[in-house]
C-alpha cells in the first residue's frame, strides 16, 4: 500500500469525542488533558520532594535544633528528594507534561498516534508514583542509598531501608520505565509520523526538537536502568549475586560472592547521563521557543540549534563514565570520558551563545515567562561551566563527592530546568487554561526563586572547595572546616526556605488565576506557532477544528522585514502579501 | 531593566565572593600541587565566559528592551555563519586550554612512580583501619573468607608473605613518612567506601572484591583527616580517620612500635586461672562475679564483647580514658591500672571474665519504649538489633548491661567527656552519633528500650 501521511487522511479520522465527564477528565485520551495529569501529579510529587530538601537543610543548618531528624531519615530524604526531583518531577513533566501537550498543537496534529497508549502511559506513571509513596509508610521507610542506589549498600545491612524501601523503589522505576516507554513510543511516532502538511522536521519548533531527541535517549538510556533495576532486585530478593561481592555483613561472612558493584554503576550512568539530556534538552527547546517569542525576534543561528540538540544527544551516551572518575574503575577509562565530555561543551556553549544572540538586536518583552528564561541562561551559563570543572578528570579529583558536586548539578540539573519550567507554564498558561496569571505574584515568584537559589548554591561551591563533603548528615568536627562553615549553612537554609515558600506564591497565582484571572486571547504573546492559533482557547477535542492547519514557513518569522506585524504564524501563506523569511525547510 | 541590573550584580557578587569568601582550597600537603594549577586554569577560562556571557546579555537586555511608546523593531537575521565559526573556534580552544594540561596530571595520576611504597587501606563499615608490608616488601593474601575476630583483616595464614604484615587494626590513625611517594592500595570489606583527603588533593572508592589504588608524596608534616566520601550507610558521615605525616625518624619510632599479623597470632590466649588473680581487685568495686555495682559505680562486665573490654582496659592504661576533665567515675579507675601491667595481664583478666557467668542486671531507668525503639534504630546499625553488640562494627553489647552506666556514658559522650581523645577513634562516633538524643529524657527512653532487648 502506498504510504500516506496522517494529515493526508485527515477526513477519515473519527475523534471519538469524550461524552462524560470520566472519560472526558479521568479517562481521557485527549493529550492535552493527559498533559495536565501528568503535570499535576509530577507538581504534587515535587513538592513533595521539596518538603524533603527543607528537612535535610533544617538538619544541615541547624542540627542543634533540628534533633527530630535522625541519620536514617537524613539520608531517606537525600535519597527520595533526589529520585523523585530527577525522575518524577522532571522527566514526567517535561516529557509526559510538556511533550504530551505541545507535540499535537505544535506539529499541527489532532492528538498522539496511540491516544489509547497514550493514556496507559499515564495511569502507569501514576501507579509508579503510588508504590514510591507507599515506601514511605512501610516500618523501615524508604531507602536511603543514595538517589544512585548504590549496592552493595542499597541492600545490605546499615542502610535504611535496605528490607522494604529498595524494594518498592525498584519496583517504581521499573514501572516508571514501562510508563515512560509506552509515552515514548507514542512521542516519537506522531513527531515522525503526524506533523501536518507543509512541517518539514527543519520547520518545527525548536521544543519539539528538543523533546523529540530527548525522547530517543530515553528510549535507548530507561532499558540500561531497568536491567539495572531487576537486576538488584533478583540480588535483594532471590540470593543473586549479579552486583553483590563476597562481604562482610554483621561480622558475618555473607551469602553473595563475586559481583560486580561497578558493573551497576556503569548501567546506571549508561542512562544517568542522558537522563540529563533528557530533562536538558526539552528545557534547552522550550527556553528557546520563550526566548524568541518575548525577543520578538527569531531564534538566532536554528540549524546549529538542531544539530546542536542532535549532537548533544548523540554524545551524551559516551561521557557516563565522568560519574565515575574516581569509583575505582580502571583509571585509563579516565583520558576517554574527559575528552568526550569536554568535547560535549562545545555545542552546549554555542547553545548559550545564540540564545544570547537572540537577544541582540531584539524588540525585548520583560514579561514572566522572559524573566525566567533570561534566568535559565545564567544559571545555566554557571551550572555549565562548573560542570567543566567535575568533567575535566584531573579537577575532578579534589571536587567530586564534595558539595561542590551538589552546587554544581542544582545550577545545572535542578534550577535550570525549574526556571524553564516555570517560563514555559507562565508562556503556555494562557493557551491551556484560557485565563491570565496574575503577573505581579509572577514577578515576585521570579525574583525571590532566581535570587533565592543563587544564594543557597554560590556558597555551597565554595564549601566544596575546602574538601566538605556531600552526604554527611553532620561535619562533626573537621580539620578543613571552621564555624564560618556552619554559619553559611544556616544561611543556605535560610535561603532555602524562602525559595520553597516562594513556591507556594507560584501555586497560589495558579489555582487564583484559573478562576479570576483575566480571559486570555488566543495568541496573547504573539506566537509563531501552531498552538497559539488554535480556533478555540483552551484548544478543544480535535485541536483544530474542521480543518488542519497547513504550514508555509518555519517557526521563527518573527519582525520579518515588509510585513506588517512583528509575527508572522506559521500557517500564514506567503501568497497574501506577506514575504517568507529565510526557510531552510523547504527547496525554493 | 531590574533583571539587567539584577545580572551585573550577579556577577559583580559572584566575584567578590570568589576573592573574598574565606572559603577555598584546603592548604595543600602534597605533590599534586599541578591539581590546584589545572583547577587555576579552568577557573580563567570559565571565569572569562561567565562575565563575558552574562554582561553581554545585560548589556542586550538594557539596549533593547522594550520600551513603552517607542516604535521598535527587531532585526531579522536567522543566521551568520561566521560569526558561529568564530564562535565555535574560540570555544574549542579555550576547552582544549583546559583539558590538555588535566590529561597531562591525569597521566602523572594514574602511573605511580616506581619507588612508591605501598600501603594498604581497609575499609568498612564505619572504620579505617590499615596494613603495611613489612620487612619482605610484600602484603599477604587476603579474602573476606578469613575475616574473624581473631584475624580481621582475614589474611590468609598460610601465605608467608603475610606472616610480617603490619597490622594497625583499632586506631583508625595511618603513620606516614614525609617526601616519601606512597601508593595506597584501597580495599573494602563490606560496602564501597570512599578514601579522601582533603590536603592531598586526591581521593578513590574503596569496592568491595577488588582493589584499588591512588598516590601521593606527603609534603608537610601534620595530622589530617581521612573522610569517607562515598556513601557507605547511616554511620557514614562518622567514618574518620587520620593520617599523620611524620619526620623519618619520628616514623620509625611509631613503626616499631606497631604489631605484625604474625605476633597477633602467635599472641597466647589470655588464661582465665591467672586473671582471677588480678580480679580480686577489681570485684572489689565490680563485684564478685563482674555484675556490677551502682552504689560503688562501678558497671557490669560479664557478658561484654571480650574485644572491647580489653580496648577500653588499653585506653586507661594509656590515658586516653580516665584523664579527661569532669571523668570522676572514670578517674578511679587510673591508678587500678597498675595491676594490669600489660597486654598479657589484660588478656588474663579479661579471660578470667569471659569465663564467669552474665545475670541481666538490675533494670533501673523507665522511659517511653516506643520513642526509645525510633531512636534505637540509629544505634542498632552497630550494636545489633538485639543490643548484644557486634565485634565487626567494634560495638560493644548494651542490653542486659547496667543501665545506669549507660546513661551516665552517653551523657560523657554529649558532653565531650569521653570520645574526644584523639586515640579513641570509636569513642569519637559515639560524640556524633549522640546528636539524635537531644535531652535526659530521650537517653532514658532509649535506655528503657535496651531493656526490654
Amino acid at each position: 500500500m502506498a504510504y500516506v501521511s496522517i494529515a493526508d487522511k485527515d477526513h477519515e479520522q473519527h475523534m471519538h469525542d469524550p461524552q462524560s465527564f470520566i472519560t472526558k477528565y479521568i479517562w481521557s485520551q485527549d493529550h492535552k488533558v493527559i498533559a495536565i495529569q501528568y503535570a499535576l501529579v509530577a507538581i504534587f510529587v515535587g513538592l513533595i520532594a521539596m518538603g524533603l530538601s527543607v528537612m535535610m537543610r533544617l538538619q544541615l543548618g541547624f542540627p542543634e535544633w533540628a534533633t527530630f531528624i535522625t541519620p536514617e531519615e537524613y539520608y531517606q530524604y537525600v535519597t527520595m528528594h533526589g529520585m523523585i526531583m530527577v525522575i518524577y518531577l522532571l522527566t514526567a513533566l517535561f516529557l509526559g507534561g510538556f511533550g504530551n501537550y505541545l507535540i499535537p498543537l505544535q506539529l499541527g496534529a489532532r492528538d498522539m498516534v496511540f491516544p489509547y497508549m497514550n493514556m496507559l502511559s499515564f495511569w502507569v506513571y501514576l501507579l509508579s508514583v503510588i508504590v514510591l509513596l507507599i515506601s514511605f509508610f512501610i516500618p523501615d521507610g524508604p531507602t536511603g542509598a543514595g538517589w544512585t542506589l548504590y549496592p552493595p549498600q542499597a541492600i545490605s545491612e546499615g542502610t535504611p531501608g535496605d528490607g522494604g524501601g529498595i524494594v518498592f523503589m525498584l519496583a517504581s522505576l521499573s514501572l516508571f520505565i514501562v510508563a515512560f516507554t509506552m509515552g515514548g513510543l507514542n512521542y516519537v511516532t506522531t513527531v515522525l509520523q503526524a506533523r501536518t502538511r507543509g512541517m518539514t522536521l527543519m520547520r518545527m519548533p525548536l521544543s519539539i526538537w528538543g523533546i523529540f531527541v530527548a525522547t530517543i535517549l530515553g528510549l535507548l538510556a530507561f532499558p540500561a536502568l531497568l536491567v539495572a533495576a531487576i537486576m538488584m532486585l533478583l540480588d535483594r530478593v532471590i540470593g543473586t549475586s549479579f552486583f553483590m561481592p563476597a562481604m562482610l555483613t554483621l561480622g558475618e561472612t555473607s551469602e553473595f560472592s563475586g559481583g560486580s558493584p561497578i558493573l551497576f554503576q556503569h548501567l546506571f550512568w549508561f542512562f544517568g547521563h542522558p537522563e540529563v539530556y533528557i530533562v536538558a534538552l526539552p528545557a534547552f527547546g522550550m527556553v528557546s521557543d520563550v526566548l524568541a517569542t518575548h525577543a520578538r525576534k527569531n531564534i538566532f543561528g536554528y540549524r546549529m540549534m538542531v544539530w546542536a540538540i542532535v549532537g548533544i544527544g548523540a554524545l551524551s551516551f559516551v561521557v557516563w563514565a565522568h560519574h565515575m572518575y574516581v569509583s575505582g574503575m580502571n583509571p585509563y577509562f579516565g583520558f576517554f570520558f574527559a575528552t568526550t565530555t569536554l568535547i560535549i561543551a562545545v555545542p552546549t556553549a554555542l547553545k548559550v551563545y545564540n540564545w544570547v544572540l537572540t537577544l541582540w538586536k531584539g524588540d525585548l518583552r520583560l514579561t514572566v515567562p522572559m524573566l525566567f528564561a533570561i534566568g535559565f541562561i545564567f544559571t545555566f551559563t554557571h551550572g555549565g561551566l562548573t560542570g567543566l570543572f567535575l568533567g575535566n578528570v584531573t579537577v575532578d579529583l579534589p571536587l567530586s563527592d564534595t558539595y561542590f558536586v551538589v552546587g554544581h548539578f542544582h545550577m545545572v540539573m535542578g534550577v535550570s530546568p525549574v526556571l524553564v519550567l516555570f517560563a514555559a507554564i507562565y508562556h503556555w498558561y494562557p493557551k491551556i487554561t484560557g485565563r491570565m496569571f496574575n503577573n505581579t505574584l509572577g514577578t515576585i515568584h521570579f525574583w525571590f526563586t532566581l535570587l533565592g537559589t543563587y544564594a543557597i548554591y554560590l556558597p555551597m561551591h565554595y564549601i566544596g572547595f575546602l574538601g566538605v563533603p556531600r552526604r554527611y548528615y553532620a561535619n562533626g568536627t573537621m580539620d578543613i572546616v571552621d564555624e564560618s562553615v556552619q554559619l553559611q549553612n544556616a544561611g543556605m537554609s535560610v535561603a532555602a526556605i524562602i525559595v520553597a515558600l516562594t513556591q507556594l506564591i507560584f501555586l497560589f497565582n495558579m489555582i487564583w488565576s484559573l478562576k479570576y484571572g483575566k480571559k486570555a486571547p488566543g495568541n496573547p504573546w504573539g506566537g509563531t506557532t501552531l498552538e497559539w492559533q488554535t480556533p478555540q482557547t483552551p484548544a478543544a477535542h480535535g485541536n483544530w477544528g474542521e480543518n488542519l492547519p497547513e504550514v508555509h514557513r518555519w517557526a521563527y518569522d518573527f519582525s520579518v522585514p515588509g510585513a506588517e506585524k512583528d509575527f508572522t504564524p506559521q500557517n500564514e501563506p506567503a501568497s497574501d502579501g506577506v514575504p517568507v523569511g529565510r526557510d531552510h525547510g523547504v527547496n525554493h | 531593566m531590574a533583571i539587567a541590573i539584577a545580572l551585573i550584580l550577579l556577577v559583580v557578587w559572584s566575584l567578590f565572593f570568589h576573592f573574598a569568601s574565606p572559603w577555598y582550597l584546603t592548604p595543600i600537603a602534597s605533590n599534586w600541587g599541578m591539581i590546584d594549577t589545572t583547577i587555576d586554569i579552568t577557573f580563567v577560562v570559565t571565569g572569562i565566559v561567565f562575565v563575558a556571557v552574562n554582561l553581554f546579555m545585560a548589556y542586550c537586555i538594557i539596549k533593547f528592551r522594550h520600551k513603552k511608546g517607542k516604535q521598535q523593531k527587531a532585526e531579522y537575521e536567522p543566521e551568520n555563519t561566521k560569526l558561529e565559526v568564530w564562535l565555535t573556534v574560540i570555544t574549542t580552544i579555550g576547552i582544549a586550554a583546559m583539558l590538555a594540561p588535566g590529561l597531562i596530571v591525569w597521566n602523572d595520576f594514574v602511573n605511580p612512580p616506581q619507588d612508591a611504597v605501598e600501603v594498604e587501606v581497609v575499609g568498612q563499615q564505619w572504620h579505617w583501619s590499615f596494613r603495611l608490608p613489612g620487612e619482605d616488601g610484600q602484603l599477604g593474601n587476603v579474602d573476606v573468607r578469613y575475616m574473624s575476630k581473631s584475624n580481621p583483616f582475614g589474611i590468609d595464614s598460610e601465605d608467608p608473605a603475610g606472616l610480617d604484615d603490619i597490622l594497625i587494626g583499632d586506631s583508625s590513625t595511618l603513620h606516614l613518612p614525609i617526601n616519601q611517594p606512597t601508593k595506597v592500595l584501597l580495599r573494602s570489606k563490606d560496602v564501597l567506601h570512599d578514601f579522601a583527603v582533603p590536603q592531598f588533593r586526591i581521593k578513590m572508592d574503596l569496592v568491595p572484591g577488588m582493589v584499588t589504588y591512588a598516590w601521593f608524596t606527603p609534603t608537610k608534616t601534620g595530622t589530617y583527616d581521612i573522610l569517607c566520601e562515598e556513601l557507605c550507610g547511616i554511620s557514614h558521615h562518622a567514618m574518620r580517620g587520620k593520617v599523620i605525616v611524620d619526620e623519618p625518624s619520628d616514623y620509625q619510632t611509631w613503626l616499631q612500635e606497631q604489631v605484625t599479623f604474625a605476633d597477633l597470632q602467635n599472641r597466647p590466649k589470655g588464661d582465665p586461672e591467672l586473671g582471677k588473680t588480678n580480679f580480686a581487685i577489681c570485684a572489689a568495686c565490680h563485684g564478685q562475679n563482674g555484675e556490677g555495682m551502682q552504689v560503688l559505680n562501678a558497671p557490669k562486665l560479664t557478658g561484654q564483647e571480650p574485644l572491647y573490654l580489653k580496648r577500653q582496659l588499653q585506653y586507661w592504661k594509656k590515658g586516653i580514658r580516665g584523664a579527661s576533665e569532669g571523668d570522676i567515675y572514670g578517674a578511679t579507675m587510673t591508678p587500678l591500672m597498675v595491676t594490669l601491667p600489660d597486654q598479657a595481664s589484660i588478656d588474663n583478666v579479661v579471660a578470667y571474665i569471659e569465663s564467669l557467668p552474665s545475670e541481666p542486671a538490675e533494670k533501673t531507668i523507665s522511659g517511653d519504649i516506643s520513642t526509645g525503639r525510633y531512636i534505637y534504630s540509629t544505634c542498632s546499625a552497630c550494636h545489633g538489633a538485639d543490643g548484644k553488640g557486634i565485634w565487626s562494627m567494634n560495638a560493644p553489647a548494651l542490653a542486659d548491661m547496667t543501665d545506669w552506666y549507660l546513661a551516665r556514658q552517653l551523657k560523657n559522650y554529649k558532653d565531650g567527656i569521653r570520645g574526644k581523645h584523639p586515640g579513641d577513634p570509636y569513642g569519637y562516633q559515639m560524640n556524633m552519633m549522640v546528636d539524635i538524643l537531644p535531652d535526659e529524657k530521650a537517653i532514658n527512653d532509649v535506655i528503657a528500650y535496651i531493656n526490654t532487648l
